[in-house]
């Protein structure tokens, strides 16, 4: 085995030197990156070899989203089944949840959309890297993970295909590639593909496969989102528990609904320091702060029954966490370093204003009834401004201070004179 | 082209590629952006802007040695105004509907920077037959962005190009919509204006890197 893994990787080296300075030889570059460690040694000064490179980063990201993905396997089966057959009476999750159909139903539906994903967005990698003649980047590996788990399960392959075309190309590599984009990847490509094909991203059918098909026959099925449920201003209680929600017992998108794995996924983010702990945790305080306000709106009687936002108005405020893809958003997508904030401080203000404005979105525009992705993409395009002002203040800060402290020598002539402090 | 000389050539030419107000100069993106979700109101736009900017190019001209260096902008603006009335009554009387679409645009082809960047810029100073040539050059480089974008935008947001369904009809579910395919509803709004122009900018700049500005 060993033996001929080397023989393997030996080969990919004589190829990669054959090819050297041609125009494919990042595509075969990229390819000996991605399966060995190179052989290749620096000749000049001395480096630091560090275990923590991009692409170990990459790899904890996906590690993290893959009991996300496989709780996705089931889940879409079990909707597909329980909104067949009726939801069961006595919930157990061995039983009902956690069987091998569900499973298998799942599989067949969710890797066709991750074998999309990653085949024509690695595709147009390869394809830049060679018009550029730059390393193909791994910036790829999470967003090709990403994307399956944020779109609905019954979208058609060819609009994925296009999506991530729009996304990698217009959201990532216009800006000059990984680390350059301006716009999270992922969330350009599920933008793309809400503005593009709205009957194919929102409405009560898209949820649960096999609802768009049997829709308007006998057989026809309802997949409605909690959320979808809510901003039509239904008062009557929802069929749906809080540990449904928690776990994610419940329609969405692919990954988006167990709050519970999200949650396992985010704490091994922030032990492995991949993530930032303070985007989740301002992301997670301000979408609280703005349901309680909400909340308290709806409790002082300025809103009532009748009013349009009733609805997600009176929703629990920590409720708005286990629905949606608010949870999922703010582990995995807000966290991307490349396209968030970089200071301290603005991770903060950076954090807090997207669960804020998640939430606003979700109860003032019934219309985008999930406004996680519009808010991060907004705050995306806000990060540097942000950063912008945070460095500044502490310019500022730390003048003033300089000033506080100036040191008055005395000068040959008997007269202080004020040591004049050069601005940096 | 025994009727051009070569600098007159250039005059036409040059605003067409390399010279392109959208593209390169970045102006008169607002109609850009608004009217070219259809091809038939691109084009319709294109000879409009066409008439005003040529005529008018050749009118300030004339005017070059009375105005008063004061008044210049006020004395532009009306003959702009003055046309673009011409252009908005000439569209009501024979093709209503389509004025109605583009309602407010043509209008607000007075305030199109290209028009008013055109007459300070060349009018003011050279003879009227420069001054119409550089004016129909203009308007053709802002006229061929219109009608790229508007095309790109109408057969793929809407799969019609003027108004011909080119990919079946999508209700019925005749030709390409039979094999699942869909419209591309962004197309439609006016950011998508923004990306195809964009991505011509793209396009135009890394085939003559010579157009990157330093910045």
């Amino acid at each position: 085995m060993s033996n001929k893994r080397l023989t393997f990787k030996k080969r990919l080296h004589i190829l990669k030197h054959r090819y050297r300075g041609k125009k494919m030889a990042p595509a075969f570059n990229a390819f000996h990156t991605f399966l060995f460690s190179p052989d290749e040694t620096t000749h000049t000064g001395s480096h630091i070899r560090a275990a923590d490179d991009l692409k170990r980063t990459m790899n904890t990201v996906i590690m993290a989203l893959i009991p996300v993905l496989l709780f996705s396997f089931f889940n879409t089966g079990y909707q597909h089944y329980s909104a067949i057959n009726g939801f069961p009476e006595n919930f157990s999750v061995m039983e009902h949840f956690l069987t091998w159909d569900n499973f298998w139903l799942g599989f067949v539906l969710v890797i066709p959309l991750v074998i999309v994903s990653y085949g024509v967005g690695l595709l147009i990698e390869f394809i830049f890297a060679v018009i550029k003649g730059h390393e193909v980047e791994e910036g790829y590996l999470v967003t090709g993970m990403l994307v399956p788990l944020i779109v609905p399960v019954d979208t058609p392959l060819w609009m994925l295909a296009v999506a991530v075309v729009f996304g990698v190309i217009i959201g990532k590599e216009v800006f000059g590639g990984t680390g350059m984009n301006i716009l999270n990847p992922a969330l350009t490509i599920r933008a793309f593909l809400f503005f593009a094909y709205p009957t194919w991203m929102s409405g009560d059918k898209v949820w649960v496969h096999g609802a768009v098909e049997r829709a308007g026959t006998a057989d026809a099925i309802s997949g409605e989102t909690i959320l979808g449920y809510l901003a039509q201003n239904n008062t009557s209680e929802f069929s749906y528990s809080v540990s449904d929600m928690f776990f994610g017992f419940i329609p969405g998108s692919v990954g988006e609904t167990s709050a519970f794995l999200i949650l396992l996924g985010g704490l091994f983010l922030i032990f492995s320091k991949i993530a930032s702990w303070r985007i989740m945790v301002s992301a997670v305080a301000g979408s609280l702060v703005m349901g309680l306000i909400f909340n308290g709106i709806v409790d002082l009687g300025w809103i009532g029954e009748r009013s349009t936002f009733y609805g997600l108005m009176s929703f629990d405020f920590w409720k708005h966490l286990l629905v949606g893809g608010l949870a999922f958003g703010i582990v995995y997508m807000a966290t991307d370093p490349v396209t968030g904030s970089q200071t301290n401080k603005g991770k903060w203000i950076y954090g807090f204003l997207i669960g804020f404005i998640s939430v606003m979105i979700r109860v003032f525009n019934p219309a985008y009834p999930e406004g996680v992705f519009l808010a991060i993409l907004l705050m995306n395009v806000f990060a540097p401004t942000i950063d912008h002002y945070v460095v500044k203040g502490n310019i500022r800060r730390r003048m003033k201070r300089l000033k506080q402290a100036t040191i008055f020598p005395k000068s040959t002539d008997g007269k202080e004179e004020e040591l004049k402090v050069e601005t940096i | 082209m025994a009727l051009l000389s070569k600098k007159d050539t250039n005059l036409i030419l040059d605003p067409l590629a390399d010279n392109n107000p959208i593209t390169i100069q970045v102006l008169g993106i607002c109609s850009a952006l608004a009217i070219t979700a259809e091809l038939q109101a691109s084009v319709v736009m294109a000879i409009s802007v066409l008439f005003v900017l040529g005529v008018g190019n050749v009118v300030i001209s004339l005017l070059r040695n009375i105005i008063p260096t004061k008044i210049r902008i006020i004395v532009q603006l009306i003959v702009v105004a003055t046309l673009v009335i011409i252009v908005d009554q000439v569209l009501k009387a024979f093709a209503y509907e389509l004025s109605k679409t583009l309602s407010v645009f043509v209008g607000l082809i007075i305030t199109n920077c290209i028009i008013m960047g055109r007459f300070e810029a060349f009018a003011l100073g050279n003879g009227p037959w420069k001054a119409f040539l550089d004016g129909i050059g203009n308007a053709l480089g802002y006229g061929i962005i219109l009608i790229v974008v508007g095309f790109f935008r109408e057969l793929l947001g809407s799969g019609t190009l003027f108004g011909f369904k080119v990919f079946g009809d999508p209700v019925a579910k005749t030709g390409l919509y039979a094999t699942g395919y869909e419209n591309n509803g962004f197309m439609i709004i006016p950011p998508a204006a923004l990306i195809v122009v964009g991505i011509i900018i793209w396009v135009q700049r890394s085939r003559n890197r010579a157009l990157i500005e330093e910045n």
